[in-house]
């Protein structure tokens, strides 16, 4: 079987558990009254979305490192941290957003200044600016050090945000209006669902990185060629100089 | 040193600093009051974190003058030809910020004080806090700056960049000015270790990183 087939044959198998979780989630489980009832549902895809950005920018920052040390340095991580980035912001997004629509009916806000949500906020802006900073439309060979650098300078930052944002909380506003304990007695079938969902987001999230990857590889190719295209070009020109006073 | 001899110089002749960046923290005061209304107490309770945003967003000047610094006439080239260690160009570039900022922070600082009717008290905090704070606001911006240097956006990529990245320091420095003017520096002794820790890890960070960077760009 070729690369390509795989690749269809994963995609299928990704839809088909993305499919399951909608099933799962939106039929199977039960609602629950202290999670806002049917709006607990939305759960199972705010914890999958959290789980793959985490993920996403882990190996972001795995792939920056292995970029830097001398002797791992390939283009391809330079090329893995960027598509992994890129797909990580997404699904922060999509994690602040599902989680808005979530809280506002089962806290009664859209927003807390919650220790973990302040820090996922700027979690996502930290990123959204790598993200900028891989489109300016450097060299590649110029792009590849400093987009190492700020990753891996925006992943240690996330501790230290994470730290002073709790700090922040537990100083000043003592007991949140809120403690959200995502492990309240879970029902057999939400853990289930749950699992399911992390495994089909994941999938999901391995499919959206090779193709946002092979699509990297193909845009480096394609300046490469124009590139050679263009040498081509001049040395025949020359020639042609060459040969008309001769 | 010599680095920051050279910027402070430049600074020294130009006055852009003086004359544009400093202003702009004034201004940025007077937008803060119409924004809350010159309601007083409000003002005077907002008051550190609205310092802190004014020096934030004059920080961003700053960093912007002091790698345009840089990017005219090809200096850059100048700096890498220096046979200066990358670590020391860092320490001084982030130096003459720091400078910058400490002068900005005392003017900015007086307006505050005058316009949103603040009482100071705990200066021994507000001195540690602000210099802590300010070391740490100086070295993320120079990072930062090398890194968006010669690049097509650096003006607005610079911003996105630092100001996430300096959350915490924006926290800490207000929340310990916050207690030391409430008259409890007791609580400020935590953010201000919290400051000096940042500043300490980005300095050593932007130590390391820095000569590959300007090498790079």
């Amino acid at each position: 079987m070729t690369a390509r087939t795989w690749k269809r044959l994963f995609l299928a198998a990704t839809l088909v558990a993305l499919g399951a979780t909608a099933v799962f989630a939106l039929w199977v489980t039960p609602p629950r009254e202290e999670q806002g009832f049917e709006a607990v549902r939305l759960l199972y895809l705010h914890v999958p979305c959290a789980w793959v950005a985490y993920l996403a920018f882990g190996i972001t920052a795995f792939a920056s490192l292995l970029w830097l040390v001398p002797r791992t340095r390939s283009a391809t991580w330079d090329l893995l941290a960027g598509a992994s980035a890129e797909v990580g912001v997404v699904f922060t997004g999509l994690m602040l957003v599902v989680g808005s629509l979530w809280a506002r009916p089962t806290w009664g806000t859209w927003w807390e200044w919650d220790a973990r949500l302040t820090t996922t906020a700027i979690l996502f802006f930290l990123y959204l600016g790598y993200l900028a900073l891989r489109r300016t439309g450097a060299t590649a060979a110029e792009r590849g050090k400093r987009c190492a650098i700020a990753a891996l300078i925006a992943f240690a930052d996330v501790p230290i945000v994470h730290f002073s944002v709790t700090w922040w909380q537990t100083l000043h506003q003592q007991g949140t209006v809120f403690n959200p304990q995502l492990d309240v007695k879970i029902d057999g079938s939400m853990a289930f669902t749950l699992v399911l969902a992390v495994a089909a987001f994941t999938m999901l999230y391995g499919y959206l990185v090779l193709e946002r990857f092979e699509l990297a590889q193909l845009e480096e190719g394609r300046e490469e060629r124009e590139l050679q295209h263009a040498i081509a070009e001049r040395v025949r020109a020359e020639r042609s100089e060459q040969v008309v006073p001769a | 040193m010599l680095v920051a001899g050279k910027d402070l110089r430049i600074e020294r002749r130009s006055r852009v600093a003086l004359q544009q960046i400093v202003p702009f923290g004034g201004i940025v005061v007077l937008v803060f009051a119409f924004a809350l209304d010159s309601d007083r107490t409000l003002l005077s309770r907002a008051a550190p974190g609205l310092f802190w945003a004014a020096v934030l967003l004059a920080m961003i000047l700053a960093i912007g003058r002091s790698f345009a610094v840089e990017e005219a006439n090809r200096a850059r080239d100048g700096l890498r030809l220096s046979g200066l260690d990358g670590g020391a160009i860092f320490l001084g570039k982030a130096a003459a910020v720091a400078a910058e900022l400490l002068v900005l922070e005392v003017v900015v600082g007086i307006a505050v004080v005058v316009m949103y009717d603040v009482t100071l008290r705990g200066a021994l905090v507000l001195v540690c806090a602000g210099i802590a704070a300010t070391v740490g606001l100086a070295a993320t911006g120079t990072v930062y700056g090398v890194l968006a240097g010669g690049l097509r956006a650096r003006e607005t990529l610079v911003p996105l960049l630092v100001l996430p990245a300096v959350m915490p320091v924006m926290l800490g420095a207000t929340r310990s000015f916050q207690a030391a003017l409430d008259g409890a520096p007791g609580d400020a002794w935590p953010w201000v270790q919290l400051l000096v820790a940042f500043a300490v890890l980005i300095v050593a960070a932007g130590t390391v990183a820095f000569g590959p960077l300007l090498e790079e760009a």
